[in-house]
């Protein structure tokens, strides 16, 4: 027991140290950096009065030490500071940002799982062969084209050319406003407000975003999956199994897959925090309204206060989700405990 | 049972499936009585016209709100009554009387002098970025109540400090800043004696053709028409729509799902031209693209050197390439569309002039500097071709590209040698850019004013005297022609190389008819525009 309670306080602790860390860089980098945020909030050609007088109002004209303390002290209390873009709170922000990144993340991530590891586990069964050479180009297709291509020639073709997907946006021009935020996820939303319409439309807006962010990722879930399936599929316990006689099928997804979905949580886990964090071209070509949309915007006018809030949320996700795929590896893996 | 095969199969056709899914979802043409426009709006910091002090948010705000007059749209020497039905200046041009039109807010009640007084002396009180335009007439917090009055329901009275060209204070109170809000309804949300400002933010209170449905911040604007407002056409709603990318506008615009693109890129518009569907509304616009050679580079500081960069660069060339249709060839201070602006180009490549010129500096054998340019399109192809022509004069530039905010904060610190940036003008009179570009009182490093000027260390009283001189002119004519002399000058003998005027272009489906897009963006109006 003590021994857990020993490990759970040095979890904790790496944790906390971990987010201070991400506080401190982010929080000088801000300060530090070549753009005044003071002509950012209030515009080139403002007189210098008012420059001088918005810049104690910020409290930019305190010192670095004391500037950063009363930025803990805030972020002690829950509060992330305002933006000076929006003019709305940084968490209101977040609140209403995030979940259109989580919507996308997260059925990109479901999509990509349900293909990545079917592939994997298939390209390295028929390790050489025509499949897997094929299987390789298009993950390695994955890798190497850039995404606002692939988004664009996505546009052109589902959307432009062939029009059987929507535009840019994340609901139709005839739902805007007409559907009340509860959770935030639209797809969600929707349903709860019983528009079935609506639904649809919002689901339609999501396909290329999160095919294109699939896509991507399902490049490197299959890769990993090919990789980790060769090495477990030459384990003697699975020459073992085959020479019980068990069928292949069995063999693949009954005793090597099992090895392999442990490590693969790791690298799922790795990839959920990647989407998590905004894909920000994706979200800039589809105009999808999410973190990574938000994080450029307050970046480009030098609002730090979204940036430093953003950073702290996205360092919170990777913290969480590393906590979860390290929990997930205890229980599926025996020897881990 | 499914086997393994097709259930590979099945996952690696999701994609596809997902797409084909949505066929049966209507992706029509917007409704006709929505006006829907692509714009980049994510630099937008507030809708409270007394603070708002750039030009998305300021094209929003003129939309909902009026002022007292504003600039004519055709004749920019005219300025045409709009609040105020008629106004006269005293003897002295100190005190100007305005007698005001009938016109109803949005609410339903009428605007008053009250109303009017309150909103100036709402803007002076605040004192946000954009006041100075009409705090420069002496307007202070501690007298603002007793120089700007409401005498009775129609009429407002304005005492200025010193006398005052009426041509002046009118175009000054064409500005934002100078919005009628409703005062019943700012003070009503009041919060800690803010006078409003956080609800006025993100809500409307004026007299304007729209109202404010809701701001989503880049996301987002939604207006709806004012049922009191003047706007007769058939739109019930405008809504902007953040679309960043101008490629997915363009792909919009062309499936008919936004009615207006607001940001293509010049290889873009010479797509669309030519197009049927398509009308291209195009505008000089109040933003000047120029350098500034820092005068505490002792060869920049030479007048030979800045006459030597002026013929060294190809002007005609970098326009017909690099920007064809976003900007044109401007050399002088008032952008064209300005009252007194003047359209003189006496500056083309002229390399033997340029290199003369260099020897008479002493500098036949050149120098090394560094330029600052923006980052974004067209500045670092511009910033290469002005390296290759000074390369021809001797004159071996680094170039460093950055953000325009570094590139201004550098310039702001006086650290940069050249730069080359952008010129927004702040509000429809002359003076605005005669001031910037002529005015540096005090050119110290600890000096408690930073104009433009001092940026490059550059003074020159005799400008400066020329500038005042302009500004303080009663006779309208004559206040003309002295910008004009002062522009001659000021072309010939400063360290500023004013290259081009920008060009902004609106994309409109045919269906839209009469969007106007202003010299300022405070002059973009949907007042007239329907949709057939």
């Amino acid at each position: 027991m003590t021994r857990r309670i020993k490990s759970f306080s040095a979890m904790l602790g790496s944790v906390i140290l971990t987010l201070l860390g991400l506080t401190v860089i982010t929080f000088l980098i801000g300060r530090v950096m070549p753009v005044d945020p003071v002509i950012a909030a209030v515009g080139d050609n403002a007189p210098e009065d008012v420059i001088v007088r918005v810049r104690a109002e910020m409290g930019l004209d305190q010192p670095l030490p004391v500037q950063f303390l009363h930025y803990l002290g805030q972020l002690a209390h829950g509060d992330l500071g305002m933006s000076v873009l929006t003019k709305n709170p940084v968490t209101q922000d977040i609140a209403r940002v995030f979940p259109a990144t989580f919507e996308l993340a997260t059925a990109a991530l479901l999509l990509a799982a349900l293909i990545g590891i079917p592939l994997g586990v298939w390209a390295a069964v028929r390790q050489g062969s025509l499949t897997d050479q094929a299987i390789r180009v298009v993950c390695l297709a994955g890798h190497s084209v850039p995404v606002f291509m692939l988004a664009l020639i996505s546009l052109l073709v589902f959307y432009s050319a062939l029009g059987i997907a929507p535009g840019p946006g994340r609901q139709d021009i005839i739902y805007d406003g007409m559907i009340d935020p509860v959770t935030g996820i639209l797809t969600i939303d929707t349903l709860l407000a019983g528009d079935l319409d609506a639904f649809r439309d919002a689901l339609a807006h999501m396909a290329q975003p999160v095919v294109i962010l699939a896509y991507f990722s399902m490049a490197y879930i299959a890769r990993m999956t090919r990789a980790f399936m060769i090495d477990a599929l030459k384990g003697e316990f699975v020459i073992t199994a085959r020479a019980k006689g068990l069928s292949l099928s069995t063999v693949i997804w009954g005793h090597a897959f099992p090895t392999v979905a442990v490590q693969l949580v790791t690298v799922l886990a790795l990839t959920y925090a990647g989407l998590l964090e905004g894909a920000v071209v994706t979200e800039t070509v589809f105009s999808w309204p999410g973190i990574g949309q938000y994080l450029t915007a307050s970046l480009m006018n030098a609002d730090m206060n979204p940036v430093i809030g953003a950073t702290l949320l996205i360092g919170i996700i990777y913290v969480g989700l590393n906590l979860v795929a390290d929990l997930l590896y205890r229980l599926l893996d025996p020897r881990v405990q | 049972m499914v086997s393994r095969r097709q259930f590979l199969i099945g996952g690696a056709a999701v994609p596809f499936l997902s797409y084909l899914d949505l066929a049966t979802t209507a992706f029509a043409d917007t409704p006709k009585d929505i006006l829907v426009v692509a714009q980049q709006l994510d630099n937008m910091t507030s809708l409270d016209p007394h603070e708002s002090f750039e030009a998305v948010g300021g094209e929003v705000i003129s939309n909902m709100y009026q002022k007292l007059v504003r600039a004519n749209a055709e004749d920019p020497s005219k300025v045409d009554p709009v609040l105020a039905a008629s106004w006269e200046a005293d003897a002295e041009g100190k005190v100007f009387t305005f007698k005001l039109a009938r016109a109803t807010f949005s609410s339903g009640a009428p605007v008053t002098a009250e109303d009017a007084a309150f909103s100036l002396q709402r803007a002076i009180k605040m004192n946000k970025g954009a006041a100075f335009i009409i705090n420069q007439f002496g307007f202070t917090a501690d007298n603002v109540e007793s120089r700007i009055v409401a005498s009775d329901d129609t009429t407002l009275v304005l005492t200025t400090e010193k006398p005052t060209a009426i041509a002046f204070l009118l175009y000054c109170l064409s500005a934002n800043i100078g919005a009628v809000v409703e005062k019943k309804v700012v003070l009503a949300n009041e919060v800690n004696g803010d006078r409003g400002n956080a609800w006025l933010q993100k809500n409307s209170a004026g007299s304007g053709s729209f109202v404010l449905q809701s701001w989503k911040a880049s996301e987002s604007i939604a207006l709806t028409v004012n049922p009191h407002g003047p706007y007769k056409g058939n739109l019930k709603r405008v809504i902007l729509r953040h679309v960043t990318d101008p490629s997915a506008q363009l792909l919009m615009l062309q499936k008919g799902d936004v009615d207006i693109a607001r940001d293509l890129t010049s290889e873009q518009l010479k797509t669309l031209q030519g197009d049927p569907t398509i009308t291209l509304v195009r505008k000089q616009i109040a933003s000047l693209v120029l350098m500034s050679l820092n005068q505490s580079n002792a060869n920049l500081a030479k007048p030979q050197v800045w006459q030597a960069v002026k013929w060294a660069l190809d002007y005609k060339g970098m326009q017909e390439n690099i920007v064809p249709l976003t900007h044109t060839i401007h050399q002088s201070f008032e952008p064209a569309g300005f009252p007194g602006a003047i359209d003189d180009t006496p500056f083309q490549k002229d390399v033997a002039k340029a290199k003369a010129l260099m020897a008479e500096a002493g500098l036949a054998d050149g120098f090394d500097i560094t330029l600052d340019h923006y980052a974004a399109q067209p500045y670092p192809d511009l910033a290469q071709t002005i390296q290759a022509n000074l390369g021809e004069i001797g004159i071996r530039v680094k170039l460093q590209s950055a953000e325009n905010r570094q590139v201004l904060t550098k310039m702001r610190a006086r650290q940069h040698e050249m730069a080359l940036s952008a010129w927004g003008t702040d509000y429809f009179d002359p003076n605005s850019n005669a001031e910037v570009f002529n005015i540096n009182k005090d050119n110290s490093d600890d000096a408690k004013s930073k104009p433009f000027l001092w940026r490059s260390n550059f003074k020159n009283d005799d400008f400066a005297a020329k500038a005042e001189a302009a500004r303080d002119e009663k006779d309208p004519a004559k206040r003309i022609a002295l910008y004009e002399a002062l522009q001659r000058e000021h072309m010939n003998n400063s360290p500023f190389v004013f290259m081009f005027q920008t060009v902004r272009t609106a994309a409109c489906r045919t269906a839209v008819q009469g969007f106007r897009l202003g010299v300022l963006s405070e002059a973009n109006s949907y007042q007239e525009t329907t949709k057939a």
